[in-house]
């Protein structure tokens, strides 16, 4: 049994509409025009305890309200859904009491309040026994660094230092499953490594089950085994990163540095991506020209100075990946 | 205990957090000053003009309008901010995260914010009116105590009931607010209504007799006239018990009707989103 479960999961908003300007506003005053809105179209995945799964998809594509269903705030309206074996929005409290859930663009902690003491009132809130609590509050404290922090109200916390105590407060409760919607959004570098650092540490160390929904493509890479690819409330791909590139984008790229002035290169199955003064960008696909081959060709007729090959890019992977399947932001 | 204790640390988080306003609570009791004062100009003047025609004597008036002043903060004619915010913002969705009943965690929260601005303001308005008024030698005009030990007593029962009434009050419209999105309408019609009908602004004895049986039975009387008339023992014995009893009985009504109205609110959250 899966610890989540998603069935022929859809949702449909109704969003309120009117014709522009003051006569618009006007006939909105007496009938109000509705549009219904797919969310999400017969989404179905399910995940195992102990796993680490990565929601991507454009803005708009259903990723959050996915994220909101499975942690209770939003109903569905049609599909099933069990998480630990509970429907989470039939059964809220048991259900919320079990999860930890990180919101980017949002805070759970109180504003005025200090960091510790917010984390005193959710282990109040969230019933948990002192002595437990003070060990849970320790580790994660030691985790995150948040040790000299402790004492500050959040509103004086930078985005990075307010994020890892968001990350803690999501999981004072010993939650089985977190859920992350955009956690590294707006955070500099080394509070992105810090943040992926610690989800993969929660991950692997303690079994904590993991879904994240991120624009970052460097969380992708750093973190998921797992990716589920959502655009226009469709699921598009469910899979390991490694197999949806080599279903999209089997193209690899060679940059050359030469010697001389770059030469023209004509050959099966390699284009020319770009052209400097002494250097060219080829993409080529492996399956049709090895790369040994590809490199001992050139370095036979051409005086080479520097050669190295790379794969495509993980952004550029997704983006031909939404255009395959026409997943722009709708 | 272990029951309570979410609740409790809610209310205790947003009273602490609130009591810090100080600056906000003397403005406020200035202001409290300045209208008691005019209050009771308007008394003393419609009492010169004809005190046997009135309800209660000029003394307990006088009573009536500081008691009223000093506890302006418990009445329900706002609000929650943090609930306006929080449906503004999108923290309502944090708010359902919370393995809480969700009537009982907001009640609780309310609760505590109505508390921590109406205790200071009470607390200097008693000393202001109960005890410097008389030491300046305007006994007269003064804040007087109770009208005797089980006045007293009863008071106190009553003026919890009032709290939770208050509370109850303030909570549908909280529940408004979240439906609405929007504070500015719930408030706009709560304030005077329950200004008028509290008898915060004329106890309701001054109203047209025809008026007053359903004047006395409706539910926000609770709110000001019934603990008021019980604190001067103007309502003593087993009409008081009586008084007791209806801002029982409309506190449990409102907080039924408030807990059926935030299911049917935050089903419709569920399915449309914040």
């Amino acid at each position: 049994m899966p610890q989540i479960l998603v069935e022929a999961l859809a949702k449909t908003y109704r969003i309120a509409e009117r014709a522009p300007g003051l006569a618009g506003a006007l006939r909105g005053l007496v009938r109000r025009q509705w549009r219904p809105v797919q969310a999400l179209v017969d989404v179905s995945f399910s995940l195992e305890a102990g796993e680490l799964l990565a929601f991507i998809g454009p803005n708009g594509a259903g990723k959050s309200t996915t994220v909101k269903i499975l942690s209770g705030i939003l109903r569905p309206t049609s599909g099933r859904v069990e998480v630990g074996g509970l429907i989470p929005y039939e059964d809220r409290i048991r259900h919320v009491a079990r999860i930890g859930v990180v919101f980017g663009q949002r805070s759970q902690l109180w504003w005025d309040l200090p960091i510790v003491d917010g984390f005193d009132l959710l282990a109040d809130i969230y019933r948990v026994e002192p002595v437990r609590y003070r060990r849970r509050r320790d580790e994660l404290v030691a985790m995150l660094r948040l040790e000299p922090l402790l004492a500050q109200p959040v509103r004086q916390l930078s985005l990075g230092q307010r994020m890892r105590a968001e990350f803690a407060a999501a999981l004072l409760h010993d939650p089985e499953i977190l859920f992350l919607d955009e956690p590294t959004i707006g955070l500099d570098a080394p509070s992105k490594l810090a943040v992926r650092d610690f989800v993969r540490r929660l991950n692997r160390e303690q079994g904590v089950t993991v879904l994240l929904t991120t624009h970052d493509m460097q969380d992708v890479e750093a973190l998921a085994e797992r990716v589920i690819v959502i655009g226009q409330g469709r699921l598009l791909a469910d899979g390991p990163f490694a197999s949806l590139r080599a279903g999209v984008l089997a193209e690899r790229r060679l940059h050359i540095d030469f010697a001389e002035a770059a030469p023209a290169i004509e050959m099966a199955g390699v284009t020319v991506r770009a052209r400097g003064e002494r250097s060219l960008e080829l993409a080529f696909d492996p399956a049709k020209i090895p790369a040994p081959k590809l490199i001992a060709a050139i370095a036979t007729q051409h005086a080479v100075e520097d050669i190295h090959v790379d794969e495509v890019a993980i952004e550029e992977v997704i983006a031909r990946f939404y255009e395959l399947h026409d997943a722009h932001e709708a | 205990m272990l029951a309570a204790r979410p609740y409790l640390a809610a209310f205790r988080a947003r009273f602490q957090l609130m009591l810090q306003y100080r600056t906000a609570a003397l403005a406020g009791f200035a202001t409290q000053c300045w209208w008691g004062g005019i209050r009771i100009m308007v008394f003393a003047a419609f009492y010169g003009a004809n005190e046997a025609a009135a309800p209660m004597s000029l003394r307990d008036a006088v009573t009536y309008v500081w008691l009223g002043q000093a506890l302006l903060a418990l009445l329900p004619w706002l609000a929650d901010p943090e609930v306006s915010q929080a449906v503004r913002t999108g923290g309502v969705g944090y708010d359902r995260l919370r393995p809480l009943d969700a009537y009982g965690y907001w009640y609780a929260r309310t609760l505590g914010w109505m508390l921590a601005r109406a205790l200071p303001r009470a607390a200097l308005m008693l000393l202001g009116a109960g005890i410097v008024l008389p030491l300046v030698g305007l006994d007269a005009w003064a804040w007087q105590p109770p009208a005797g030990v089980t006045a007293a007593l009863l008071f106190i029962v009553s003026l919890a009931l009032m709290i939770a009434l208050a509370t109850a009050v303030l909570m549908l419209a909280n529940v408004v607010v979240a439906a609405s999105l929007n504070e500015r309408g719930v408030n706009a019609v709560l304030a005077p209504l329950v200004i008028v009908f509290s008898g915060q602004l004329v106890p309701l004895n001054f109203f047209p007799q025809s008026v007053q049986p359903l004047l006395h039975l409706q539910p926000f009387a609770g709110l000001v006239d019934i603990p008021f008339r019980i604190y001067f023992a103007n309502l003593a014995g087993s009409v008081a018990l009586q008084s007791l009893a209806l801002q029982a009985g409309w506190t449990l009504a409102l907080i039924a009707l408030g807990r059926i109205a935030m299911e049917r609110v935050m089903r419709r959250l569920e399915m449309q989103g914040g």
